[in-house]
């Protein structure tokens, strides 16, 4: 009997370790999902004077560049996976590998391949594990995106866009990540980033002003949309790191809150059934002196 | 005196300043251009080098902003640079 009790105990001290760890890593979640939205609407200035940019000057001039027309033969699609850097954030990682993979088996369907980009350790892992093939990929600071990163990614998948077929270019350059939504909802969000459909950041805003003033290009059109592209590509790259950043920690949070709350469960059914072994145990005992002292008595 | 210049420096995870200026002087790739209120819509691309910034406030800023662009419209300057941060 003693032993059952040494067993429940041992279980309530390990569910209350596994409390601690799980509360603290949701507090710190918790306040770093602030931080995270902070600097995705610090962001936000810059992305819209991107957007409008790129938007007049698509608009204005009727220039054909390469990062903006359809290709007439789509041969090769690039994704972008977003993931985590780190596990127990619930279904983070998961439900943005799973969208990628249905995303990869429509384009195969369509008679394209597929290569992969990979962001985060989680993907990494991923296609380590399944012995799959990825051209590129990036781990650390998932958390905390730097704009460096975005940098590199972005110059990587434009070099990739513009090689041709035969060098091992892409035609087609998907992204996949989560988007933070609100603390308790984060969807998986799939986005073709080129060839590039411009879209405005805040259509509300555009409506009052719908047709943007003719601009002057300094040099010209050309060169303006040729420098400001790749801008655009890093600066949604960027968006989707600073979305996914925030939506991972607020996943996290939620994981994390759930757990304790299991934790607090757990403890509390050990609790009962640890009262309930002692209790058993220490009748046992009265009953063993009691039956003893009665054997001693009768044996007189 | 004309109406002033809505101005804003933004980098890429940052507004760096905003507020209201008599005159932004730029240096794009063609040489520097100042822009006073009234300007026509204008979308220059910035060569390495300094913006000033004449604020209304009497205030004169310089801010750093390589490798960016600008754009005016309505009396509306926003100089945007991957990197750009104030000098003083």
């Amino acid at each position: 009997m003693g032993a059952q009790l040494r067993v429940y105990r041992q279980k309530i001290r390990s569910a209350q370790t596994t409390k601690k760890i799980t509360r603290a890593m949701e507090l710190i979640s918790a306040s770093r999902i602030q931080k995270a939205q902070q600097r995705v609407a610090a962001s936000a200035p810059y992305s819209r004077a991107i957007t409008r940019a790129v938007s007049a000057v698509a608009t204005y001039s009727n220039v054909d560049h390469p990062l903006t027309s359809e290709r007439e033969k789509l041969d090769t699609a690039a994704i972008v996976v977003f993931t985590s850097d780190r596990g127990l954030a619930g279904a983070f990682s998961s439900s943005i590998l799973k969208e990628a993979e249905q995303l990869a088996e429509l384009l195969r369907s369509e008679g394209k391949k597929v290569v992969f980009y990979l962001l985060g350790r989680k993907a990494v892992g991923y296609f380590s594990f399944r012995k799959r093939a990825s051209v590129a990929s990036w781990t650390g600071g998932t958390d905390q995106p730097v704009f460096e990163t975005a940098k590199e990614i972005a110059d990587a998948v434009v070099e990739a866009y513009n090689l041709d077929d035969e060098e091992g270019g892409v035609d087609e350059i998907h992204l996949v990540y989560n988007r933070f939504v609100s603390m308790v909802t984060q969807t998986p969000e799939v986005v073709r980033l080129l060839p590039l459909e411009i879209v405005e950041g805040e259509a509300t805003e555009t409506e009052s002003h719908e047709v943007y003033p003719l601009y002057e290009f300094e040099p010209d059109a050309e060169t303006v949309l040729d420098k400001l592209l790749p801008i655009y590509v890093e600066s949604r790259i960027f968006n989707a790191m600073l979305q996914s950043a925030a939506a991972e920690h607020a996943a996290r949070q939620k994981a994390m809150k759930s757990a304790s709350d299991n934790a607090d469960n757990l403890i509390r059914d050990y609790t009962r059934l640890a009262n309930n072994a002692r209790q058993t145990e220490i009748t046992q005992q009265i009953s063993e002196i009691v039956g003893g002292a009665d054997a001693l008595a009768s044996a007189k | 005196m004309a109406k002033p210049l809505t101005v804003s420096v933004v980098s890429a995870d940052q507004q760096i300043w905003s507020g209201e200026a008599s005159m932004v002087v730029a240096k794009t790739v063609e040489g520097e251009i100042g822009i006073l209120a009234g300007h026509e819509p204008l979308l220059a691309i910035l060569s390495a080098g300094e913006v000033r910034v004449n604020a209304t406030s009497g205030e004169r800023l310089v801010a750093r902003a390589d490798d960016g662009f600008l754009s005016v419209e309505n009396d509306t300057v926003t100089i945007v640079a991957r990197d750009a941060e104030l000098i003083k």
